[in-house]
């Protein structure tokens, strides 16, 4: 038992001082409000730090990084609610092709993305099928060698800023999984700004081509645990991001005054900023035995944990979100202040990749089991 | 990084196991896991067995005669006896008096307490809390007046634990009322032996006998009683609630609740016939728990591996009071709800082992209503949830 991040230490240092210094809040208004909704500056930085390598494996550019690497970047990026697509990127894409490619793809692809020079976007979810991941009607073809793609990919987190796109769909013998570049013909992308600043595209395929991962109808377990590691991911953010929104309100409560004295004087207020820090640290507690048990063998442990901290944590990111708003008052609804920014990102990744009441299903189902 | 366990720890672990399977008389084991009514003697004799392997002051160093386990151990220690079913050690002597006497008692003191504490000869009991000083214990009036080298004791103690088993009684007494609250109080040891001491029943709230009032009607008291120096005890108080803190969440036994309210969900039938464990909303009240309990023995472990490093106790045991006892109270109310109409007789009499009437109901559900209503307590003693609430204010968040 250990929870020393003294390995990991260096890492958090850096890339906790470069968010801190180089990514302030104004920086992050010019670069949600940009065309591309992304910094390639910011990218590049990231790819110098090595941030982009940490988490993939050594023989292919990578530092050979684990999940609990992986959940300190997330952490530092949700403190500084950083929008570059290092999730889409690092830990769905990639870490789907370190998992499920053929050495030929991973050759060709990780070395390029723990460079910075490529991003990647899954794109799995569609309209019709909520949370479950099985129900997807885009289909794929053999074409001679080769396969054929057409359907309609919903909400594909940074799918603009992707140069090769994961995308699923069904085969003959089940779900099979491709890299689609997402420039072939065939492919049109539409890019929205999302609700928290991130990006995201509507992915419309048309006998688009794309280069089969894995075996064929294979790819479902692969898509679960990707989504499992980004759900891992997501949770250390959203710590990362309470922890800098209760800094924030509880400094708040400290000078604002009303009735000649701080707000912070009240106990009322007082018990409200306790039970926003009661949360966090569950949440943070949960967000590590979440990256704890992604590597576990045993599919119905991984599943309660990571359904158990996509729960707490939804419960946590909800209540710190809403609690921080309410605290600030009226300045806690503007545009204008981090805080409600804060509020957005959690909100959104209590929904993202299943939200409570789902992920409350699958642990109780397990449980009945 | 790494949340699990070191194979000596698990080692540690299958030793503590064997010792429990082997040593816990079943009977005892049955009244636990069943939540009926356990008697002195109960705890007595698992107090023995475990003071003939060295074990039973599980928290002391070796210096004054524990095990000397570091607190990874400690915790491992509890969570077996938790999940075994061993009934909790009284907490007044081993965990609560025996710190303060081994910081700052005398060496005779500790000579002649702590082996007595060990050997379950000295029953303890907590002398505190009073009708007007609850949550602000410092405002406390029990007088304790020094005449040649007696203490002359007068007043009221109340919410005494378990004081009717007791044979000796930890007292904090205002010797100095002219002082500031904090600054006039002393930390006193007391035969219950001693004439014009009194324990009156306080009868809980499930109909049971658990806590008491004790009246102090010219007591006479040793000065050799005193520990530590005159008007110190709010000091040697305060150390003693900071001090324990490997157990205030209480994992392994909302844990061993929580497979019972499993095992209790899946008999039970829900309106439409099925087991209760399968019932949607149901099931959801339950994975809730569980995942708020999955969090909190990890935050646990955190603030036990911040022990092992040494750091200060810190205020974090105030989070894990409050987490910790949230759970215990959601995990009973559960567990009666879980019986529909079936929670509504009141069978006191099947309480008793050896009970052999009747039962309305299935024979599970007899103690639950009276364990969630007695349950109401956790929010409520060792500080509040609210005083607990108002430490993070003030030591974590820093208003």
């Amino acid at each position: 038992m250990n929870f020393n991040f003294s390995e990991e230490q260096q890492l958090r240092d850096t890339l906790d001082r470069y968010v801190r210094k180089d990514y302030g809040f104004e920086k992050r208004r010019g670069i949600i409000h940009s065309d591309s909704g992304w910094s390639a500056e910011v990218w590049a930085q990231l790819a110098d730090l090595g941030v982009l390598a940490v988490g993939l494996p050594e023989e292919h550019g990578g530092l050979g990084g684990g999940p609990f690497d992986t959940l300190l970047v997330m952490e530092a990026l949700g403190r500084g609610m950083v929008v570059e697509p290092y999730l889409a990127t690092v830990v769905l894409g990639a870490g789907l092709v370190a998992r499920a490619g053929s050495e030929e793809q991973k050759a060709e692809i990780l070395p390029a993305v723990a460079s910075g020079d490529r991003r990647l976007a899954l794109a799995h979810y569609e309209r019709g099928g909520r949370y479950d991941l099985s129900r997807i009607e885009t289909s794929a073809r053999r074409d001679g060698d080769s396969w054929v793609l057409d359907g309609h990919k919903s909400v594909v987190l940074h799918g603009a800023a992707a140069d090769t796109l994961l995308v699923s769909a069904k085969t003959p013998s089940g779900i099979s999984l491709f890299l689609v570049d997402a420039k072939a013909s065939g492919v049109t992308r539409r890019d929205t700004p999302a609700q928290d600043g991130h990006r995201v595209a509507e992915v419309v395929l048309k006998s688009a081509p794309g280069d089969l991962v894995g075996a064929e109808g294979a790819a479902l377990p692969q898509i679960e645990l990707a989504l499992d590691h980004a759900i891992a991911a997501l949770c250390a953010e959203a710590v990362g991001g309470m922890s800098a929104l209760i800094e924030a309100t509880v400094g708040y409560l400290k000078t604002r005054k009303q009735f000649g004295v701080p707000i912070g004087s009240f106990q009322a207020l007082q018990h409200r900023a306790v039970e926003m820090y009661l949360h966090a640290e569950q949440a943070r507690s949960m967000s590590y035995l979440a990256a704890d048990k992604l590597g576990v063998s045993d599919a119905a442990e991984r599943r309660r944990a990571i359904s158990g901290a996509k729960v707490l944590v939804g419960n946590a990111a909800r209540y710190v979100g809403q609690q921080a708003v309410q605290l600030h008052g009226g300045i806690g609804v503007t545009d204008e202040l981090a805080v409600g920014h804060y509020f957005k990102r959690l909100t959104m990744i209590t929904l993202l990749f299943g939200d409570v009441d789902h992920h409350l299903a699958q642990f109780g189902e397990a449980m009945a089991a | 990084m790494d949340l699990n366990f070191t194979a000596a720890d698990e080692a540690f672990r299958g030793e503590v196991r064997s010792f429990i399977e082997r040593k816990l008389p079943a009977d005892i084991r049955r009244k636990v896991l069943e939540g009926l009514r356990l008697e002195k003697d109960d705890y007595y004799r698992w107090h023995v067995r475990l003071h003939e392997q060295g074990w039973v002051a599980a928290n002391w160093p070796k210096e004054f005669g524990g095990p000397g386990w570091n607190a990874a151990q400690q915790h491992i220690f509890e969570e077996e006896c938790a999940d075994a079913g061993a009934p909790i050690l009284s907490p007044f002597g081993l965990r609560m008096v025996a710190p303060v006497i081994m910081a700052f008692a005398s060496p005779a003191q500790q000579q002649y307490y702590l082996p007595r504490i060990r050997s379950g000869e000295h029953w303890w009991c907590q002398g505190y809390s009073e009708p007007g000083s609850g949550s602000d214990l410092a405002s406390l009036r029990t007088r304790a007046e020094r005449v040649g080298d007696k203490y002359i004791v007068n007043g009221q103690k109340t919410w005494t634990t378990l004081g009717h088993h007791a044979n000796w009684i930890f007292c904090l007494v205002r010797t100095n009322a002219e002082a500031r609250k904090q600054e006039g109080i002393s930390f006193l040891l007391i035969d219950m032996n001693t004439p014009g001491i009194t324990v009156r029943p306080i009868i809980m709230i499930d109909g049971e006998h658990e806590v008491n009032e004790v009246w102090f009607e010219n007591v006479e008291v040793p000065v050799g009683n005193l520990v530590g120096e005159e008007n110190k005890g709010w000091t040697y108080a305060k150390y003693l609630l900071g001090h324990e803190r490997t157990n205030i969440a209480e994992v392994g036994r909302s844990k061993r609740r929580l497979k019972r309210l499993k095992e209790i969900a899946a008999k039970q039938p829900a309106s439409d016939g099925r087991p209760l464990l399968q019932d949607a909303r149901f099931r959801d009240r339950i994975a809730q728990v569980e995942i708020e309990l999955m969090a909190l023995e990890i935050t646990n472990l955190r603030v036990i591996a911040a022990d092992m490093e040494k750091r200060a106790p810190g205020p974090e045991a105030s989070l894990l009071k409050i987490r910790g006892s949230e759970i215990q109270q959601t995990l009973t109310e559960l567990m009666m709800q879980a019986l529909g109409h079936d929670a509504l007789p009141f069978q006191h009499a099947a309480m008793d082992p050896q009970y052999a009437g009747e039962v309305i109901g299935p024979g599970y559900g007899v103690p639950l209503s009276g364990q969630y209503f007695n349950f109401r307590k956790t929010t409520i003693y060792g500080g509040s949830n609210e005083i607990q609430r108002n430490i993070i204010s003030k030591m974590i968040l820093g208003f």
